[in-house]
């Protein structure tokens, strides 16, 4: 029988299956931070149990970490969190990317870059942006921290089997739309809870053009549709990104790797649960009105009257309008913003920067607007920096920062006062996500550095 | 964890879909390093106003939803981040179980929360839109409306002057974990020579492990 993406990874993992249909699955890498994480340990110490594999456990810490001063943790509480982890990675024998270490970044971020992230594998991560590194074609999925701590403790995880969901974008991205647009667009579509118990395989020629970084952009946000996990076969370009990165296989190990890494693609005539194509040459840039990633419209938008929101509850938009401090009738391109985000797991890696820095080039910040840009990672900075990227940035006003979460969820100082309105690159515009009270839109890089620039949202495919 | 078999309080409303886990819990609460300690933060940017007070407009602060154990709310319910502190502040709080319609294609609950429930003891339940529309009606219309949950036989009863039942699925091993309060870890560590197995046959075959 022709077998999807998701089936020949599962069924490579599966250790045991009762009869109820609850399978013990193998996990070949565990990505843990400092905030997920402590309880985990906690209940390892309090039952005497070990972890099994510290060799496949790999630590960094990134949510709580201040991106201006990073060694001056001000926060006794964040420290506390973050010397926590320090102490159980020590005690457990794991591997740790601190502040001190040129490798340290946001885990979604350094996974991919330091190799850890291979095709054909199972990740988690006690966080839900794990269906990131699906960009590689490996099954990659967010758990809590009970569920930390079974990995900890046997290296499996408990899992019933997902359904399967193929999205399928034909024709390619226009100019000045990018993988954001692709992934919001697809949201908006199917709502927040669209892929609610599903693994997402998105397919097609538009994603067959993506770079990696782009692919992990759209894998990111997975799970804003409610996916357990997004996937994307590997190809030759998946091959080309993995090519001598420090946790790949080497010379004649790497060559047989990367031929059992292309056999990993659905057969022909395999059949998914369900399936959706979407025709990426129609779609515009994006930008989210409301309080959650399904709230989204074209640039080129209206907000439309409360009642008049497909798939949303006429008391919910209104609430999110409310929130939002909008009202019906308003232009998408009307609304001004006092902050630009550019950052988090979804837009923090290098080409997002060179997209931004290509709009920032020989122009200034809008008196008016706070302008943050914090790379993913410290190799992201560093290469950004030898690109000269920085003295872009900072030329035009913005503020360059060291590497971490940072305003994406605003567990550190970074963060939204009351009513301020932030063009954010990041993945949720949840009430208070960036600051009690704040007020976030979603958008691409291309479209934040704009919408810093002038001051209130642009329709980016003017400015090419 | 401790086993769930019934359960009888008192229910409270909430009528929003798509309740995110940073409604839940918010960020700020996130950096202790502990288990214990949520309940005071539950939903702490609706509950509470700016000095400190609670928010007389938020739903749960409503005298008559004093001492709830049971919450019933709209579909998405634990959409968003994985953090498990949502699920031990809504425990913490009281609640033992949490009630949400499946709309055609849905669910009740995100998959990551409905997850980090059954491992804390906590029951999702998922009914129908009209059942659900029909308990909001109720309690709108009997303050201190309380409901019995009798997990064993999968049904939740009404108690208003009538009683009203609903049966609901539940997914066996669920079940089966929560009526029983099982350790999950410890029942996987049972299967360490199926592990220990797995892990040679696959080392062979791939180079990076
Ligand atoms: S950048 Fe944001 S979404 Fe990504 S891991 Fe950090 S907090 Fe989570």
């Amino acid at each position: 029988m022709p077998k999807t993406l998701f089936d020949k990874i599962w069924e490579s993992h599966v250790v045991h299956t009762e009869s109820s249909g609850s399978t013990l699955l193998y996990i070949d890498r565990h990505l843990i931070h400092e905030v997920t994480s402590p309880q985990a340990f906690e209940g390892l110490r309090l039952t005497h149990r070990k972890v099994r594999r510290p060799d496949l456990t790999f630590a960094t810490m990134d949510h709580n970490v201040p991106t201006e001063d990073r060694f001056n943790i001000k926060d006794p509480i964040s420290r506390a969190q973050i010397e926590a982890l320090e102490q159980n990675c020590r005690d457990f024998g794991i591997k740790l990317y601190d502040l001190k270490s040129t490798q340290q970044g946001i885990v979604h971020v350094i996974g991919p870059e330091l190799g850890l992230t291979l095709p054909g594998t199972t990740i988690v991560c006690g966080d839900s942006h794990t269906s990131t590194h699906g960009a590689f074609g490996a099954l990659a999925f967010g758990i809590g921290t009970s569920e930390v701590e079974h990995v900890l403790a046997t290296q499996c995880l408990v899992q019933k089997r997902p359904k399967t969901f193929q999205v399928e974008f034909t024709g390619q991205l226009p100019k000045g739309v990018r993988s954001k647009d692709l992934i919001l667009k697809l949201i908006g579509q199917i709502g927040t809870a669209g892929a609610t118990g599903h693994v997402l395989e998105y397919t097609g020629p538009a994603i067959r053009a993506l770079s990696m970084e782009a692919r992990m952009t759209v894998c990111n946000m997975s799970i804003e549709a409610g996916a357990k996990a997004g996937l994307i076969a590997p190809d030759d370009t998946t091959v080309q990104y993995l090519t001598g990165r420090e946790f790949v296989p080497k010379a004649k190990q790497f060559d047989q790797s990367a031929l059992y890494w292309k056999s990993l693609v659905s057969d022909p005539g395999a059949s998914y649960d369900r399936t959706l194509t979407i025709n990426a040459s129609e779609l515009a840039p994006q930008v989210t009105w409301g309080t959650n990633p399904g709230m989204v419209m074209d640039v080129t938008g209206v907000i439309p009257a409360p009642d008049k929101v497909p798939g949303i509850s006429v008391r919910d938009a209104e609430r999110a309008m409310e929130y939002m401090g909008l009202k019906p009738g308003t232009k998408i391109e009307d609304i001004a913003i006092d902050t630009v985000f550019i950052g988090s797991c979804t837009n923090s890696r290098i080409e997002d920067l060179r997209a931004a820095a290509q709009i920032f080039k020989d122009k200034k910040v809008n008196t008016k607007v706070r302008t943050l840009i914090v790379p993913g990672s410290q190799q992201v900075k560093r290469q950004a920096e030898s690109e000269g990227l920085d003295k872009i940035f900072r030329a035009a006003g913005a503020d360059w920062r060291e590497s971490g979460c940072s305003m994406c969820l605003a567990m550190n100082p970074d963060q939204l006062q009351p009513e301020e309105r932030c063009a954010s690159t990041s993945n949720r515009n949840f009430e208070g996500r960036q600051g009690k009270g704040g007020r976030t839109h979603l958008v691409s890089p291309e479209m934040a550095a704009a919408a810093a620039i002038a001051g209130h949202f642009v329709d980016i495919r003017k400015w090419l | 964890m401790t086993p769930f078999k019934s359960h009888r309080g008192i229910i409270a409303t909430l009528d929003r879909e798509n309740v995110d886990t940073d409604q839940i819990i918010p960020k700020q609460f996130l950096k202790s390093i502990k288990r214990t300690g949520y309940g005071e933060s539950l939903f702490f940017d609706w509950r509470y106003l700016p000095d400190g007070k609670h928010d007389p407009q938020f739903e749960l602060n409503a005298p008559k939803f004093k001492g709830t154990t049971i919450l019933v709310t709209r579909n998405n319910f634990g959409c968003g981040s994985s953090r498990e502190h949502a699920v031990w502040a809504l425990v913490q709080y009281g609640f033992k179980t949490i009630i949400a319609p499946r709309k055609e294609a849905i669910p009740a609950f995100a998959d990551i929360f409905r997850n980090n429930s059954g491992k804390n003891g906590l029951l999702t339940i998922e009914l129908k839109p009209e059942e659900v529309d029909e308990i909001f009606q109720m309690v709108a219309r009997q303050p201190k409306a309380e409901m019995t949950i009798n997990l064993e036989e999968q049904r939740v009863t009404l108690h208003l002057p009538e009683e009203i039942s609903f049966h609901f699925e539940i997914d066996k091993v669920v079940k089966e974990h929560l009526v029983k309060g099982l350790d999950e870890i410890g029942l996987s560590l049972q299967k360490e020579a199926a592990i220990g197995r797995y892990e040679t046959q696959s080392n062979a075959q791939a180079f990076w492990k």
